[in-house]
């Protein structure tokens, strides 16, 4: 069967030789390499869970009485898209399940390329002629980033209403045309009818084909640049080494794949998210305390918490007004460093060289440190962005909470660099293994009087 | 049936000896040792415990379809599928590293060929800076051409609807059950909701929240003195940092070193003073709350007196400030 396939393909698209050299292609080997491969195959369920929920939620904030199972909100009158929501959630045969497994995918997905995104950074894997690569990759963080925000606005429950105002009080922000930008977008003065169909297609199609071609571009980029991979005795800046698509690596893939959708339904079935029942319906006058975005936003709630008070205005009109520093300024800053940095250190250390072979964070204690003030800054801010937990659970004020955020925006990321970099150093000198023991020599005295060493490396 | 039967063991038997038949060619990948039958006894079961999972999740889903038991079926229907895969990696299939050469950095000849073949189909062009000039005039025409009907989405320029508010002089405060609120309904240490009767209550500029406090502990701006009929007090309810609701009023408060009551907005903790007009006490709110002027009439309803002190809501480039 396979040899009359593969006979038919090649006589009729002549790609048996790309076939030949597809199957061979080599997949070097790390736990690391697989996080990229997480963040693809939770988009395949997002793709497959999102299709299944577009068949019955309605995207209207035409305003209907609901009726439906869930009792305690018999009688309110509520918008189709909660209505449709609810339904989905008690009347659709699994649509709970699937409603949820696409919540939690959205949720790992984001956490992939995050964490794939800190891999790629810290090992120099973004350095040329991978920097193209890179750089989808950072476009696709961001719009992940605003279609999972999109995506649980869309729900009309009072939680997304929130989001949305707050998301609104930004884009009015912007200077100079912020009123005008917001009301384009919104249709109108925040809340509009509008804003729901609009961002419905944008969450359901537009930006889904966009990461869909950032996403292939990226991997067509890779496949022609191949992989990166760790020195070895073999592996080397001109030969990749490790396993051939087919038959080493292809199982292992499919295994990760199956592995991820196995992960995520187990949660959409097991682990309760987003109860928008819970959360009633959006109003303008409402608002709940202890609420939390998914965690993807907390660093930009995080950001409008900690901004200082502080108001552009001139007399007596705002000019730029506060949400702006952490809604907007902060976040463009942010994918600014990201996009700029292989530039950057390329100006800082003049290497315009090919590299093939990853460096491990010790190698290179600059960008560690770099990279670990900057990470340690965003964490900072994330954090601040379950401040309202940290009250409810511990009981520590909102006013002693931003300012302990405050001061730690500015000293943790200066403590993470100096520790990276001595930490980095240190264990560049020693070549010590923190998980792997002493490394170097030891030198003994022998019985004659005379010395001997012996070499230990890292296995 | 029976012929059909027949037609396919011969189709099959047919085709296995005819791949007997091929020249014994090279083979392809290194030879390696079989890992024996226990491994692929393994992927069977898992694969076969995978298919009743799945299975199970078709009973699940035909009978009362539980979210719970959906979920495990399908999650470890799949989950057994990468373990049955994982067997096949490291057991079943040749575990041969192999390496080859990185593409080729650059081609350099390919490079300048194609440079050239640009550089010299433009060769024979004498006005070069005017057709470039002409072709981005043309180009960021069009480009604005296209998008100029993106402006039919929303009123772009009338920014004149973001001072817009329900509140007129006489209109009476209403719960969100639309029952009208007495000033005597109206206690000290609570926060109440209010809208505007008879109107649309999502408009930003319609709820409001009210708060009884003592006339005395006022200190409001000058010419609010009236605005606070017996110390109760009506601010917009929409924070003026972003658009949340204001729902949280730090009262009671545990004197004496208690600070004093005060409005928070629980989404990035803008905080309040009620007492001196609507100042902003805390949190990165840059606008104070508006006001809305209350009265009292002659049946004890608390009726607005007036619009707000200044523009509802989150602030935009131009707005007034207070």
């Amino acid at each position: 069967v396979i040899r009359r396939l593969v006979r038919y393909v090649d006589e009729r698209s002549g790609s048996a030789p790309l076939l030949r050299k597809a199957l061979r292609y080599v997949f070097p080997d790390h736990w690391s390499f697989l996080l990229g491969e997480i963040a693809l195959y939770s988009f395949v369920v997002l793709v497959l869970t999102g299709i299944y929920l577009t068949l019955f939620f309605e995207p209207s904030l035409r305003e209907t009485v609901y009726n439906g199972a869930y009792e305690p909100l018999r009688g309110r009158t509520v918008s189709e898209a909660y209505r449709s929501a609810l339904d989905i959630s008690f009347q659709v045969k699994a649509g709970l399940l699937i409603r949820q497994t696409h919540h939690w995918a959205a949720d790992v997905f984001v956490v992939a390329i995050v964490l794939h995104l800190v891999r790629v950074f810290f090992t120099g894997a973004y350095r040329k002629p991978r920097d193209l690569v890179y750089y989808l990759g950072v476009a696709m963080l961001m719009l992940a980033v605003l279609e999972g925000f999109l995506g649980y606005s869309l729900l009309d429950d009072l939680l997304s209403g929130m989001g949305i105002a707050i998301a609104y009080s930004v884009a009015l922000s912007i200077p100079v045309v912020g009123a005008n930008f917001a009301l384009l977008v919104w249709g109108g003065a925040f809340p509009t009818d509008e804003f729901e169909s609009r961002a419905y297609i944008t969450h359901v199609l537009l930006l889904p084909v966009a990461i869909g071609i950032l996403l292939t571009l990226h991997l067509v980029l890779l496949a022609t640049r191949h992989h990166t991979e760790f020195r070895s005795e073999r592996a080397t800046e001109v030969r990749v080494v490790g396993q051939p698509m087919v038959p080493g690596y292809a199982p292992r893939s499919l295994a990760l794949a199956f592995a991820t959708g196995g992960v995520l339904f187990v949660l959409g079935g097991l682990v309760q998210i987003n109860p928008i029942w819970q959360w009633g319906p959006f109003e303008t006058g409402l608002s709940t305390n202890g609420a939390q975005p998914d965690w993807y936003l907390g660093w930009l709630i995080g950001a409008l918490r900690l901004a200082p008070a502080f108001d552009v205005h001139l007399f007596g009109y705002t000019l730029v007004p506060n949400p702006f520093w952490g809604g907007a300024l902060f976040p463009l800053l942010v994918f600014v460093f990201l996009f700029a940095w292989p530039s950057i250190e390329r100006r800082l250390t003049g290497d315009h060289a090919f590299h093939n072979v990853l460096e491990r964070p010790r190698d290179n204690p600059r960008r560690t440190a770099i990279g670990a003030a900057f990470f340690t800054c965003l964490a900072v801010v994330f954090f601040a962005g379950s401040a309202d937990r940290v009250f409810v659970e511990v009981g520590l004020s909102y006013t002693a909470q931003v300012w302990i955020y405050r001061i730690a925006f500015f000293v943790a990321p200066t403590v993470a660099f100096f520790l990276a970099k001595w930490i980095a150093g240190e264990l560049r000198a020693g070549e010590l293994h923190p998980f792997r023991g002493v490394t170097g020599s030891v030198v003994r005295r022998t019985p004659r009087g005379g010395f001997e060493a012996e070499r230990r490396r890292p296995d | 049936m029976r012929r059909w039967l027949v037609a396919l063991i011969v189709l099959l038997l047919g085709r296995g000896r005819r791949r007997r038949e091929l020249p014994a060619a090279e083979p392809v990948l290194p030879a390696e040792p079989p890992t024996g039958p226990r491994a692929e006894l393994g992927v069977a079961a898992l694969l076969l415990l995978a298919a009743a999972a799945a299975v199970a999740f078709v009973i699940v889903y035909a009978g009362g379809a539980d979210t719970q038991a959906l979920g495990l079926a399908l999650g470890v229907a799949l989950l057994l599928v990468a373990a049955a895969f994982l067997v096949v990696a490291k057991r079943l299939v040749p575990q041969q590293e192999t390496d080859e050469p990185y593409p080729e950095p650059a081609h350099p000849t390919e490079q300048n060929e194609a440079a050239r073949i640009f550089e010299e189909s433009a060769g024979g062009l004498t006005r070069k800076k005017l057709l470039t000039v002409a072709a981005g005039a043309a180009g960021s025409a069009l480009a604005v051409a296209v998008v100029t009907p993106l402006a039919s989405l929303g009123p772009v320029f009338d920014t004149d609807l973001l001072y817009e508010s329900p509140w007129r002089r006489g209109r009476r405060l209403v719960d969100s059950a639309g029952k009208p609120l007495r000033a005597a309904d109206v206690i000290e240490r609570s926060l109440f909701s209010a809208f505007p009767e008879g109107v649309d209550t999502k408009d930003m500029a319609s709820p409001i929240v009210v708060v009884r406090l003592q006339p005395a502990d006022l200190e409001l701006p000058a010419g609010r003195d009236d605005w606070a009929p017996e110390g109760i007090l009506a601010y917009s309810k929409i924070c003026t940092h972003a658009a949340c609701a204001i729902s949280l009023y730090r009262t009671p408060l545990n004197e004496p070193t208690a600070p004093s009551p005060a409005l928070v907005c629980p989404c990035h903790f803008s905080t309040f003073d009620p007492a001196t007009g609507g100042t902003v006490l805390f949190g990165p709110a840059g606008r104070d709350l508006p006001q809305l002027p209350l009265e009292i009439d002659a049946s004890g309803y608390l009726v607005a007196a007036g619009d707000f002190s200044g523009p509802v809501g989150p602030a935009w480039w131009g707005v007034r400030k207070r």
